[in-house]
């Protein structure tokens, strides 16, 4: 993990915020100065506090007549190389697919918020709603804290890699008011925006050109048979740039208590957080459980999750769906512990993520009833709550 | 069709009677490669060059960013001398208003067809009429989705054969075509709308002013500015290459009627005004007679 520098941190006082005006000033402290967005709940208020804010400071936030003009206002703001950031709910986001995919191969830097209901968008926002062979971060923040670290680290990830980055927020997320303190990360040095667009670069032989589809000129290309597009080329070689970007980006997991732990409960985002609060309670009452939180859900932490289930332990997955980032954990595990899920969709009536098991005396309850059935009888490690022969 | 010009015949049964040479390369300077791949009679290299020889009659070169649809024009994208942003289908002046606003000060204009903007992106150019977005879009109609065969758009004319309607456009069965300059012209952030063709010389020339004078709407900061192009497709037409610019005429040009639709440089041309308001006891009692 790139340990951030908090430069000026003495300048920038803890605040009571609600998440997502705590995740525009994260926007705005890491450089966005181009925002567009359409509203849904619990989207919205982003989009509110960025039409606020964002004058303020010399950007531009466009009311987007559809999500498909949000995420294309933003392909266009991107591609003159000013920090732009776009979002939706999942609903609105599964609208943005086919743009998502198309600027992962334009190789543009882009910022995107999920603030999603619940958690059934892990598919779409991991495998990716979008056509064609194609992979972006994916950061999941499970509280306001940490989701204006990972909001910053989004720009700074996308300008890194020259691709989209999604950031994975939720409904409490949305509707949580906390003590934070906003202040800009210096994640490091980046490489230069040569390739945005100014018009400048018109009538020099090589004006510049951003496409899902060539970044070649046709006069590069004189001499052969066919002076259009090499698809095939030009795929290669960004899948490669891809494959770099999940391999060398470090995956990031919060873990707990999992050096001795008999079961590992797994869960990201807020749920991830409630998970935590569970686990560290039933360490307290004498059983032996950790957690595993991933905070990349692109790179999975699979190594992270398999060491911590190394030994035959068994490990259980909570997610506020019917079980998605299941099949990943699964992966990582590869057959080597049992993988239980204790998840499951939990919403109100309004299908939002307000979920009724989103409760630290249910979390516990369904991690200590794997606990019981994991651990060997007689176990000393155990605390015998289940009886000791 | 009568009145065809006769070209010579290259006779290709024997070797030339002298060598190739070149003459003079008439290639626009902002047009990479002269040669292209599109077919024979299409009029989309006419539009394109148009477009860009108003960029440099207007000294742009070196401010312009054209967004590209996708359609047979796209050909060019990766083929000019000034900048490209290369969008969806349909998407052009969602990314050439983000452009456009994140950098006021270049010349952004989209080239799109028909088959993009009035079927799958008529939102996109709509709003950023109405929004008066300070760009300038283009589309180039044929009436037919060219790049995969000619197929029906929503802007192909009552009677055109097209591949998926071939005994021709029936309104009863595929509805009327959308008319958009006309669409857009209604629209309070539109500054300058104008229908072009280049199906002759004239036109052409016409079309030229067009596209100077939608820059310029732009240039001046006056708001959305939009120029239609009807271009010719003999392939996607089912018509012999040489009769497609009498065929844009007949067919075409008499559902998309060229012309300037708006030009707010210009004063308002004088509307035949409604016959005042009249308050009923002051009405002449023989008006309709029902004055008691």
């Amino acid at each position: 993990m790139t340990a951030a520098t908090r430069p000026d941190r003495a300048s920038h006082a803890a605040r009571i915020m609600p998440g997502p005006a705590a995740i525009a000033e994260a926007m705005l402290a890491a450089g966005c100065r181009f925002f567009a967005g359409y509203p849904m709940t619990p989207f919205t208020e982003v989009l509110e506090t960025m039409a606020a804010r964002l004058p303020e400071v010399g950007g531009v936030c466009v009311n987007a007549e559809s999500e498909l003009e949000a995420v294309g206002m933003a392909w266009g703001a991107a591609a003159t190389g000013t920090p732009a950031a776009t979002g939706s709910t999942g609903q609105g986001l599964s609208l943005m697919q086919e743009s998502l995919a198309e600027i992962v191969y334009a190789r543009l830097p882009l910022v995107v918020l999920n603030m999603a209901r619940a958690q059934g968008d892990y598919f779409q926002a991991t495998r990716g709603g979008g056509h064609g062979d194609y992979r972006h971060l994916v950061l999941a923040p499970c509280d306001v804290p940490e989701a204006v670290e990972l909001t910053q680290l989004a720009f700074h990830l996308a300008e890194k890699w020259r691709s989209p980055v999604l950031v994975m927020g939720d409904y409490y997320l949305a509707h949580t008011h906390q003590s934070v303190t906003v202040a800009p990360l210096d994640f490091g040095p980046l490489p230069p925006r040569d390739w945005a667009l100014d018009g400048r670069s018109g009538g020099s032989g090589a004006a510049k050109l951003i496409s899902p589809l060539s970044d070649a000129k046709q006069r590069h290309a004189a001499g052969r048979a066919d002076a259009g597009y090499d698809l095939a080329e030009f795929y290669h070689r960004h899948v490669a740039v891809m494959e770099r970007m999940v391999a060398e980006e470090p995956p990031r997991a919060e873990t707990e208590f999992v050096e001795d732990a008999e079961v590992v409960v797994v869960a990201y985002g807020t749920p991830g957080a409630y998970v935590r609060q569970a686990v560290r309670e039933l360490r307290a009452e004498g059983r032996r459980v950790g957690y595993v939180r991933p905070i990349t859900l692109v790179p999975f932490p699979s190594e992270i999750v398999a060491a911590a289930a190394a030994g035959g332990r068994t490990v259980a997955v909570y997610e506020n769906n019917q079980g998605q980032m299941l099949d990943d954990v699964r992966l990582a595990v590869l057959g080597a512990a049992p993988v239980r899920f204790i998840g499951g969709l939990s919403l109100d009536a309004s299908g939002f993520g307000i979920a009724p098991d989103l409760d630290v005396a249910v979390l516990k309850a369904r991690i200590a009833a794997v606990h019981d059935a994991a651990a060997p009888a007689g176990d000393a490690g155990h605390d015998g709550r289940g009886g000791a022969a | 069709m009568s009145g065809r010009t006769e070209l010579p015949v290259i006779r290709t049964d024997a070797p030339p009677a002298c060598a190739a040479r070149l003459v003079h390369d008439f290639t626009p300077a902002l047009i990479d490669v002269g040669a292209h791949h599109l077919c024979p009679g299409c009029g989309e290299p006419i539009a394109m060059r148009s477009m860009v020889e108003q960029v440099e009659e207007l000294d742009q070169v070196r401010r312009a960013i054209a967004v590209f649809g996708i359609g047979c024009y796209t050909a060019y994208s990766n083929n000019l001398d000034i900048e490209v942003l290369q969008a969806l289908h349909g998407r052009a002046p969602s990314l050439a208003t983000g452009v456009k606003r994140c950098r006021p000060d270049t010349l952004v204009f989209t080239v799109q067809g028909d088959g993009d903007m009035v079927n799958e992106g008529l939102q996109e150019v709509l709003h950023a009429a109405a929004r008066g977005e300070n760009i300038t879009c283009f589309m180039l109609n044929n009436g037919v989705f060219g790049e995969t065969g000619g197929h029906m758009t929503a802007a192909t004319v009552l009677g055109q054969r097209t591949k998926n309607t071939l005994d021709g456009r029936d309104a009863a069965q595929h509805g009327y075509p959308i008319r958009l300059a006309d669409l857009i012209a209604q629209l309070d952030g539109a500054a300058y709308v104008a229908r072009g063709a280049v199906n002759n010389a004239v036109n052409i020339t016409r079309t030229n002013r067009m596209i100077k004078n939608a820059f310029r709407a732009q240039l001046e900061g006056r708001g959305f500015s939009f120029v239609e192009i009807l271009t010719m497709c003999p392939t996607g037409w089912f018509v012999d290459t040489l009769d497609a610019p009498a065929y844009l005429d007949e067919a075409l040009a008499a559902t998309h009627r060229p012309g300037v639709l708006k030009d707010t440089s210009k004063p308002a041309a004088p509307v035949s005004a409604l016959a005042p308001v009249v308050a009923p006891e002051s009405a002449p009692a023989s008006a309709k007679g029902t004055t008691a």
